[in-house]
């Protein structure tokens, strides 16, 4: 197939209606050409970003991405800022509706808005900055050599006139769309590499922020779900009479997933459900548990795995081997636990569906509306509002499809909210894992083998189980497994997949965390069975990973790696690459006689290469720290009678602030394309604290979270 | 159902709901100050603290009756323009992350600091450690604290 002609300009698109303005939508319109052309492989396109420029001076840019606390809408406003040089009080900020056509994937996950968009953003406040220095030009009748742009406007040289922006914008508009725009210099950024104000902070601490569970349109009413605790379990019956009684309730009806109760306010639908003794047929789930799962993955990993990466030959270095160290890690399922529950408001009426929506995925909550529906995905408006929390939890629409089945019943707007119990009992969670490592060494401690046998339940299997079915390479699974960055010639990383009814989802750092905790634990093992300090055994095994190194350098000098702890402590260090970043994490811990312990600091160094926005990358690796924590030292998923056990904050413990440890942050200054940064910061965190553990105990943890009777002797 | 007279943030509201409606729910859906937040339901995580009569007080936990003739005070009520020391040393320090807990926490510290005018790290553990975030802004807000502390 020959390829189409396919013009730089398809990147940029300039649109203007009379007296608008110059509106550049930095979106592909022909995303399948330019994947034909090979401009665009395997990355997904994500422009991410609308740029108008208002004859009010303004600039407004529409962030298509969703803001759950990582400040996007302060830091893509930034890239495009810089380039075009406005002033940062021109900048306003809106958020996108749904609409694939005009941005491309609005998914926001995988910490990949800034490194998907950071060049094409750029280009796009360039051409703008060309554009509108042309048309300054063109009214001055200068050469445009002699104009430039500072502050959001446009500047003759010689003769000091100036136009706002604003004022040049119509002219602009109907100039050609510059192909290649100069980008700065990075040595002339003015916002990328500021820390610049948050653009959401202000509405956060007055309670003006608009989350999904604040929505009120008028005639709204509310609802609650409850689905069967045991997965897979289906309504029996339930007592719609008793529920209608409360005050408040105006109905009660079973929709697909479980059963809905309509009122008046949120306290009535709550009573109405209690009220409603709803029985449930547990199905065949009901008999499994925690342990039989973990029994079955035991069983399962003995038998055949599908090979994920392979070097040399393993099998010949244990049989020449002086010494093998065999070892099994476990991680638990953990829960998302965002601190706004699920929630959705929808309003369906006359063939047209709206929906206000904290998502991670607009564009999947319209296409499942409209399904469900069954209307064209036009007819589906998402608006989304603020996320209290995502971390992966809001790249599901699941309970979109409650508020859309109940809004269609009743023909009004609603709003509705899960209970925390239900938003706990029917997460997506992280998957549980349990890894098999081993590794030869010479008599001189020279590590020979790696093998690591990855034992999980698979996202994708569960997704798409006609493409991923037992026996088949889940790479997401071994993601961070498959990639160990250590130079030990004979490597065999493999996979078993080990799906039960729980699901399972894309939690912070997805496969990253529990396979981040196996490597950094084993590889510290390695080091000490070794007789070598951890870091410097790391330090050798990465000579030709010039980034990985950088970070454990900077890490381990700011902990002060070296000196001397006192009695009970202990200082261990991790690190770990993920979504295009290094992380090293450097703990320290004090352990008490009876077991108690303490984190007291982690210093980390990220290398995310260039970093838009510091103090939001510091942010995130403080947030990526606290999460991996609590993962740590508490928050597991255990299964009942095929049900979540944890039903609450009392049973599902977060970390609070008299546990914070002390958290320093560094940034290796980088020149490189961006990376990620909302999730890099958390894989090295459990490694990291069970290799202080040990330096303070001996004491080596494989499971977590770690509690202390693991640490009694 | 109940007629009561809440007085928030300095105006009188009638509201008629039943007498055990927590007064969260009374903020949020009778009068639409959806500051306050839901986070658990069951005074766990205190997304959901208000001040009754200048107490941090779970509004989840207690029933519109026994709040009748208190004088509440909710986030939007804390200052009229964002004047507040601990908003401004929480937009100084850039303490929220995705911001839904931080009505609670800086409830929680106003009232602590009306206690307190100078708390010590401990003094804010044992004020603060009912008011989990998930985000883990945690050592922000002990900064933030400080920081208004001193503007005090």
């Amino acid at each position: 197939m020959a390829h189409p002609t396919v013009s730089r300009r398809d990147f940029l698109k300039v649109s203007s209606t009379a007296g608008a303005g110059l509106m550049i939508g930095v979106f592909l319109p022909v995303k399948e050409r330019l994947i034909d052309a090979g401009l665009v492989s395997g990355q997904p396109f994500e422009p991410n970003a609308f740029l108008a420029i208002n004859p009010d001076n303004t600039v407004a840019i529409t962030v298509a991405k969703s803001e759950m606390g990582q400040h996007i809408r302060t830091s893509l406003p930034m890239i495009i800022a810089d380039e075009l040089d406005a002033d940062w009080s021109q900048v306003k900020v809106t958020q996108a509706d749904a609409h694939p056509d005009k941005y491309g994937s609005q998914g926001t996950g995988g910490s990949g808005s800034i490194r998907r968009s950071f060049g094409k953003l750029r280009k796009a406040g360039a051409a703008a900055r060309e554009m509108l220095i042309e048309a300054g030009a063109n009214e001055w009748n200068v050469d445009k050599s002699e104009c430039a742009v500072s502050n959001g406007k446009v500047i003759h040289k010689p003769s000091g006139r100036q136009f706002t922006f604003g004022e040049l914008t119509n002219k602009a508009a109907s100039l050609p769309v510059p192909e290649d725009p100069p980008l700065k210099s990075p040595k002339d950024f003015k916002f990328i590499g500021k820390s610049m104000p948050g653009m959401d902070t202000r509405s956060r601490v007055n309670g003006a922020a608009k989350y999904g569970i604040d929505v009120q349109i008028p005639d709204m009413v509310y609802a609650t779900v409850v689905r069967c605790p045991t997965f897979g379990g289906k309504v029996k019956s339930f007592n719609s009479r008793a529920a209608k009684k409360i005050t408040g309730v105006k109905d009660i009806f079973e929709i697909e997933e479980g059963v809905a109760v309509i009122g008046t306010n949120t306290w009535a639908v709550v009573k109405g459900q209690r009220a409603a003794d709803i029985k449930w047929n547990h199905g065949k789930f009901a008999k499994w548990n925690s342990s039989r799962i973990r029994t079955m993955m035991k069983k399962k990993g003995l038998g055949n795995a599908v090979v994920a990466r392979e070097e040399g030959d393993v099998a010949k270095a244990q049989q020449d081997a002086d010494n093998v160290l065999e070892v099994v890690y476990e991680v638990p399922f953990t829960s998302h636990a965002t601190m706004e529950p699920m929630n959705c408001v929808a309003h369906v009426k006359n063939g047209k569906c709206e929906i206000w929506v904290p998502t991670q995925v607009p564009q999947r909550v319209q296409t499942t509306a409209a399904e469900a529906l069954d209307v064209p995905e036009e007819k589906v408006i998402v608006h989304v509002t603020m996320l209290g929390g995502g971390f992966g939890r809001r790249l599901w629409a699941d309970f979109v499809t409650d508020a859309v089945a109940i809004s269609k019943k009743i023909g009004k707007p609603v709003l509705m909210l899960w209970t925390r119990e239900e938003d706990m009992a029917h997460d997506f969670y992280r998957p549980t894992s349990i890894h098999k490592l081993s590794s030869t060494m010479t008599k001189k401690n020279k590590a020979t083998s790696w093998s690591h046998r990855v034992i999980a339940p698979s996202i994708s299997g569960q997704l798409s189980p006609e493409r991923f079915s037992d026996g088949q390479l889940d790479r997401s699974a071994v993601n961070g497994a498959s990639n160990v960055p250590y130079e030990i010639s004979n490597i065999l990383v493999d996979y078993v997949m080990t799906n039960t009814q729980v699901p399972v989802g894309w939690w912070r750092s997805v496969y990253n965390s529990q396979n981040a905790f196996a490597n950094e634990g084993f590889i510290d093992e390695l080091a000490h069975a070794a007789g070598t300090d951890p870091y410097k055994f790391r330090l050798k095994l990465l000579k030709n990973s010039a980034r990985h190194l950088g970070v454990l350098k900077l890490a381990a000098e700011k902990a002060g790696w070296g000196n001397k702890l006192g009695k009970g402590r202990g200082r261990g260090i991790a690190v770990h690459e993920s979504f295009g970043s290094w992380v090293a994490h450097v703990a320290e811990v004090t352990v008490n006689s009876n077991g108690n312990f303490t984190v007291d600091r982690i210093v980390g160094a990220i290398d995310c290469g260039v970093a838009v926005h510091p103090d939001g990358i510091r942010m995130q690796m403080e947030s990526g720290i606290v999460y991996g924590l609590t993962s740590t030292l508490k928050g597991e998923i255990t299964i009942k009678d095929g049900a979540v056990a944890q039903s609450n904050f009392h049973e599902f413990e977060l970390l609070r602030i008299d546990e914070m440890p002390k958290v320093e942050t560094y940034i290796v200054d980088s020149h490189e394309a961006p990376g990620g940064a909302g999730e890099p910061g958390l894989p090295p965190v459990a490694p990291a604290v069970t290799n202080a553990i040990f330096d303070a105990t001996g004491i080596r943890i494989r499971k977590l979270p770690i509690r202390p009777e693991d640490l009694r002797v | 159902m109940a007629k009561y007279t809440l007085t928030v943030n300095g105006k009188k509201h009638r509201v008629n709901v039943e007498d055990d409606m927590p007064l969260l729910w009374v903020l949020r859906d009778e009068l639409g100050l959806t500051g306050t937040k839901f986070g658990c339901g069951r005074g766990f995580c205190g997304t959901c603290i208000v001040h009754l009569d200048g107490e941090p007080t779970r509004s989840c936990m207690i029933a519109v009756d026994n709040a009748n003739g208190s004088k509440i005070t909710t986030i939007e009520g804390l200052s009229p323009d964002v004047s507040h020391p601990l908003q401004k040393a929480w937009i100084a320090e850039e303490v929220p992350q995705c911001g839904y807990c931080q009505s609670g926490q800086i409830m929680t510290a106003a009232a602590l600091l009306e206690q307190k005018t100078n708390p010590s790290d401990k003094d804010i553990d044992v004020a603060m450690k009912m008011n989990l975030c998930r985000c883990g802004t945690y050592q922000r807000i002990r900064k933030a604290i400080h920081r208004a502390a001193e503007e005090i």
